[in-house]
């Protein structure tokens, strides 16, 4: 073998060389410079320019925000505190007044000794969103999502128990009527009855009811006005009740809009382009200015359940249109599929269409609810206190903290963004995922 | 179906909150258990929510009183924060049963909106403030300067006004609320920052070199500021109008919240001071109230004096002076009406 | 849907409108169209009762009363004296305005960061996707107000500007100085020289606003000239349609297009005013308000970010075989972009950029907080407070914007139309 080798081949290497490392210009650092930031003239004027930008905006900042004072009870005495440590005219930071009314920016008014109450209303809001949001987990999980909204308001508000109680009640009246009643006497009528009793139930007995319950068992948290209501709970309360209830109504819209019927077709678009044809601001002015003339004389409900009216209606739009959009994007196929099994209209969107529908709309609802929760920012301009300008002004209108600017946009805008953003990223995941699977 | 859900709610809700149709505001301040004022949402020395969320001020104070003349219990006010857009709605749709913001006492208000005006509790006045080097003494000089201003205020007509009288021009720099302005005008983006005079002690307090800043001498136009109620309510307008004249009167009277106890004895020797103590006579039953309403008033909340001592006066960082809000003995414009 | 009751028979029972498919969806919209009916009466009885209660009409003649305050900027002619009506559409032209612009900035910016994004510069994608992140997930009425502070903070007073005859004595200079003598940033406005006529026919006063007779000869001549022009591009096209030679046409082409403008601005004595410093302010001169600048500006970075995601998401989804195919072509990578690419992305992109648009139009309804007097602050802001007429304010606010919108969307759907793919 190897004579043959040794003619016909005249050299074989035996040893493989050592690699040798790439010249300098190639390797490490350099090289990865020179591919993601110096390609090219273009590439690099970018990259001087962006590096510039950068460190120009942190050395404006970093130093003021660095020289912040902590403690002290006045704008006046930071002032104070910064002159005598820095001396004369240098500026800082006054974080003492983050620190002395951090509360009213998390909770608003609430009263401090029951921020316990708020807390474990949003903490429990997790577990009830996450079956919604987690696919793997038990759908066992979504009884207790379905009795969250009862329980929140329970705690937020606090009074008797009952009152949440019965409205569930009234749900389960309406389950119950749509049971009975459907094998006989068929959709329509049941879906009218199924509406008709527990309105019929809130409308007449509940508040009775849940007064003679409260006499029986008395089980009340103490109660909280509406007033009490600023900050990001105001903000999380507007949103998330927006959202959610804004879900059925939505839905509901989205097929309106699909719908073969012209005269519920033209409703549902009119409505729709209602509402997101005008800013939001109006809306919230018609909560608290107009309201009032359009509903009966004397009748006068809390100004924090009309914001969430109007909230919900205007989220509804825009939750129409994310399922309408989930619902252009199902396969032809599976309309046809539903037709050829011969289910009925409301069978093949319950058993076909919808479940795959809002299973692919989810980031877009994430999406909208991020949205809202941003706008949520406008009742501000109604008299609420939100988080950025409501508590803002309120604190910077006594006189301790009069004058005070930057800060507090600071504080809540830092805030605001690690909220949103790890709910954007959480929608991006989620996108993803979903993507994966269909 | 959970669309009904919603307006099942709102039924329960509507329904829990109506009833009170017939009524008149007294009658319905007195079963809610409860006065619902309008304040400002935040305006220093006037309207304040401090740390603990208890509202504090010269406005609030008649809020308490009111509450302490009609209830007995100055804390029994659930206070609403409106905004100038809102105020006058809140107030006419019965939402509130009084505004007490800083609302300036004009003729179309009166008399053109459903309201009325129960009186003034302070004489404020539109003026200027500008930075000392600029070397403007006076608002005649002002001619084309850019001028900031709160938006949707009787500041922008008065300013409007004031120019166009005087044959100068201005830029006006609007903003909705005086946070911005006061920023604005630090950072030099107008010459000159107006509101009312009281506004502009409280802003130049908070600067911080308020030396490098002077308020001119011209006030350009009359501010009464007072509370308000709803029209056709005279029953309860004459309440919240006599509280606050009893809050003047007890000044004039020398019945302050310390001496009120004594001086609300059968032995005082000045019948004023015991009837609007309710001693002699029945005042107070004449307007629906207990005979010690007054006491229970300036118990709760001090005099005219004191109120203004506690959240504007000289001892304040605001550091007003009392001006035309000192009693008319002393020069002022405060003239309660006798109480007989 | 099994046997049809019209092959039994065609008799007709009333539970028919209930269970036969044919009736009930009749059935089910007028019982609708009769719910909504009740309801919006409800809600009318009620508005007229409690209009009654109040002892006030639903009127609009406060429009017509003098409105006394004033606004600036202002694109057409007012003053404090004219009336609600004239302010509602100084604010009208004001939200159009920062609509206009502040949409077409957004695109810009949204196109370039797209772009952007996804360009191989490490640097530069991360502080992209910095900035598009940043902006998403803050609300927008801060950066309005942070960008309105920042413009007031990081610039010149007007006075800054101010040579006084002592400060050339002492050999001073001012503190800030015009750039090219004529352009000045401050902390109100940016302020630049105005083109002016010395010896212009008159203006043709409409009562609203002041047409220069001057201007418009000019823009006359101007769009004869670019007749001209083309009537001899298709004249050279058609010769070289004829002869297979095309003549040169450039130097006429320029000299039809500037010559007569040129003789035009000489005859009627065209200068150029710089602004000059007076007491307080510049006078003379453009002036672009600081709260203009910032409340577009904000609109427009803070719609950028999302319009920013839309682009880069609708050329990902441009499938990457259309690319590769275009360079096997031959084609370079802008015309890829231009031919191939962009074509394809449109369809992706402009729907979703239709909310944008509308939203940044809503969302300049916050334009207070930058001291901007929009449709907002006049109608719904100074004028609702004066009149205090808070529900027929609030009624024509809602009309005029759903109308901007409206008009937005359709505008938008025929674009969109013409775009999308054929579907056969």
């Amino acid at each position: 073998m190897s004579d043959v080798h040794a003619q016909t081949v005249p050299f074989v290497r035996k040893s493989m060389l050592p690699e040798a490392e790439p010249p300098a210009r190639q390797r490490g650092v350099p090289l990865w410079l020179r591919e993601n930031l110096f390609s090219g003239w273009f590439n690099t004027i970018l990259t001087i320019l962006g590096a510039a930008a950068a460190i120009w905006l942190v050395a404006s900042i970093l130093p003021w925000m660095l020289r912040g004072v902590w403690n002290a009870d006045s704008l006046r005495e930071c002032r104070d505190i910064v002159i005598e440590r820095y001396g004369e005219g240098v500026t800082g930071a006054c974080w003492a007044m983050i620190r002395e009314r951090w509360p009213q920016y998390i909770f608003g008014m609430y009263p401090q000794d029951i921020f316990w109450r708020p807390t474990l209303a949003f903490v429990l809001l997790l577990v009830a969103i996450a079956p919604v949001l987690y696919l793997s987990l038990p759908r066992k999980l979504l009884i207790f999502s379905a009795l969250y909204p009862a329980l929140a308001y329970w705690l937020l508000w606090g009074g008797t128990i009952w009152l949440p109680v019965m409205v569930l009640v009234g749900f389960a009246l309406g389950w119950g009527a749509l049971r009975l009643v459907l094998p006989r006497f068929g959709a329509i009528v049941a879906t009218a009855v199924a509406v008709l009793v527990p309105v019929l139930w809130w409308g007449l007995l509940a508040g009775d009811a849940a007064q003679d319950l409260q006499g029986l068992v008395p089980l009340a948290l103490r109660p909280v006005g509406s007033a009490a209501f600023g900050g990001f709970l105001l903000s999380f309360v507007l949103g998330v009740t927006g959202v959610s209830l804004s879900l059925p109504l939505g839905l509901l819209l989205s097929l309106g809009r699909r719908s073969d019927l012209p005269l519920i077709h033209y409703l549902c678009v009119g409505f729709i382009e209602f509402i997101r044809g005008v800013p939001l601001i109006t809306l919230l002015f018609t909560a608290s200015l107009l309201l009032n003339y359009f509903l009966p004389p004397n009748s006068d409900f809390d100004i924090i359940l009309r914001v969430i009216i109007m909230v919900t209606l205007f989220a509804a739009a825009y939750i129409a249109e994310v399922i309408r959009g989930a619902l252009a994007a199902l396969p032809r196929g599976q309309y046809e599929a539903a037709d050829a099994l011969g289910l009925d209209y409301w069978k093949a969107q319950r058993l076909i269409i919808l479940p795959q529908a809002l299973k692919i709309s989810i980031p877009g609802i994430v999406s909208t609810f991020i949205g809202l929760f941003k706008d949520t920012t406008l009742v501000v301009f109604i008299g609420l206190r939100d988080p950025l300008k409501g508590v803002t002004d309120m604190i910077r209108q006594t006189t301790a903290w009069k004058g005070i600017y930057w800060e507090p946009y600071i504080f809540v805008g830092a805030l605001f963004f690690v909220i949103c953003f790890s709910m954007s990223r959480y929608a991006m995941y989620l996108e993803r995922k979903l993507e994966r699977g269909h | 179906m959970k669309y009904s859900a919603l307006f099942g709610a709102l039924t329960v809700t509507g329904l829990a909150a109506t009833g009170a149709s017939a009524q008149s505001t007294l009658e319905t301040v007195q079963d809610r258990g409860e006065l619902v004022c309008g304040v400002n949402t935040g305006l220093t020395g006037f309207a304040e929510q401090g740390a603990d969320n208890e509202w504090t001020g010269f406005d609030v104070a008649l809020c308490k009183a009111v509450a302490a003349a009609v209830l007995g219990d100055a804390s029994a006010v659930s206070y609403v924060p409106t905004t100038s857009t809102d105020r006058f709605d809140l107030l006419t749709s019965g939402r509130i049963d009084m505004l007490s913001r800083n609302t300036t006492w004009t003729y179309s208000r009166d008399v053109d909106l459903a309201m009325d005006f129960a009186g003034v509790n302070y004489y404020d006045g539109q003026g200027f403030m500008v930075r000392s080097d600029m070397g403007v003494g006076s608002a005649t000089e002002l001619d084309g300067a850019t001028i900031c201003i709160q938006s949707g205020t009787t500041t922008e007509l008065n300013l409007a006004d004031y120019f166009a009288t005087n044959g100068m021009s201005f830029t006006a720099q609007s903003g909705e609320t005086n946070a911005e302005l006061e920023q604005a005008f630090l950072a030099g983006s107008c010459d000159a920052y107006t509101t009312d005079a009281s506004g502009l002690a409280a802003t130049r307090a908070s600067f911080p070199n308020p030396d490098d800043y002077i308020i001119l001498p011209e006030i350009i136009s009359k501010e009464p500021l007072g509370p308000a109620t709803r029209e056709n309510d005279s029953d309860w307008t004459d309440i919240v109008a006599w509280t606050l004249n009893a809050l003047i009167a007890a000044e004039e009277l020398g019945v302050t919240s310390d001496n009120v106890e004594e001086m609300a004895s059968a032995d005082n020797e000045n019948p004023e001071v015991r009837r609007l103590l309710g001693v002699e006579g029945d005042l107070g039953q004449m307007m629906g109230l207990d005979n010690d309403w007054a006491v229970n008033v300036i118990s709760a909340t001090g005099n005219y004096g004191e109120i203004f001592e506690e959240f504007l006066g000289e001892s304040t960082p605001i550091g007003l002076a009392r001006g035309l809000n000192a009693q008319w003995t002393d020069g002022g414009l405060l003239y309660a009406p006798p109480f007989r | 849907m099994a046997a049809s009751p019209s092959q039994i028979g065609p008799v007709f029972r009333p539970s028919m409108l209930l269970y036969d498919s044919r009736y009930r969806s009749i059935t089910i919209q007028i019982v609708v169209l009769l719910l909504v009916m009740a309801g919006i009466g409800w809600l009318l009885h009620n508005l007229f009762t409690n209009l009654a209660q109040l002892g006030r009409t639903l009127d609009f003649d406060f429009l017509g009363r003098r409105a006394g305050y004033e606004i600036t900027p202002s694109l057409i002619q007012y003053s404090a004296d004219n009336t609600h009506w004239r302010a509602l559409v100084v604010g009208l032209l004001n939200t159009l305005l920062v609509a206009l612009v502040g949409c077409i900035l957004a695109t810009i910016v949204g196109v370039l960061v797209g772009v952007l994004r996804l360009s191989n510069n490490w640097l530069v994608g991360r502080l992209m996707t910095v900035y598009v992140e940043v902006f998403r997930n803050i609300p927008v009425l801060l950066w309005i107000l942070m960008l309105f502070a920042v413009l007031k903070e990081a610039t010149p007073a007007p006075n800054a500007y101010r040579l006084t005859p002592a400060m050339v004595e002492a050999g001073q200079s001012a503190d800030a100085s015009m750039f090219l003598g004529s352009f000045a940033v401050t902390n109100r406005y940016t302020t630049m020289p105005t083109p002016l006529l010395s010896r212009g026919p008159g203006g043709i006063d409409l009562g609203f606003v002041n047409f220069s007779g001057g201007f418009l000869i000019l823009a006359l001549i101007l769009i004869a000239s670019i007749l001209a022009v083309r009537y001899l591009g298709r004249r050279a096209t058609r010769i070289q349609a004829e002869t297979g030679k095309r003549p040169t046409t450039w130097w006429q082409s320029l000299l039809i297009l500037f010559v007569p403008v040129i003789l035009a601005l000489w005859a009627m004595g065209f200068y150029i005013q710089v602004p000059e410093i007076t007491s307080f302010n510049f006078s003379g001169g453009i002036q672009l308000s600081n709260g203009f600048v910032a409340l577009t500006l904000a609109l427009a970075l803070y719609t950028g970010a999302f319009i920013a995601e839309i682009v880069r998401a609708g050329i990902l989804a441009v499938s990457r075989g259309q690319s590769e195919a275009a360079f096997a072509l031959g084609l370079r990578p802008g015309w890829t972009m231009r031919l191939v690419i962009l074509p394809q992305a449109l369809r992706v992109i402009v729907p979703p950029l239709i909310s944008q648009y509308l939203n940044l139009t809503k969302n300049s309804s916050l334009a207070l907080a930058a001291s901007y007097l929009d449709l907002r602050g006049t109608l719904g802001g100074i004028t609702l407070n004066q009149t205090g007429r808070g529900l027929e304010c609030m009624l024509l606010l809602m009309a005029i914007y759903l109308i901007i919108s409206l008009l937005i969307s359709s505008g938008m759907n025929v674009f969109n139309s013409r775009v999308r793919l054929k579907e056969r």
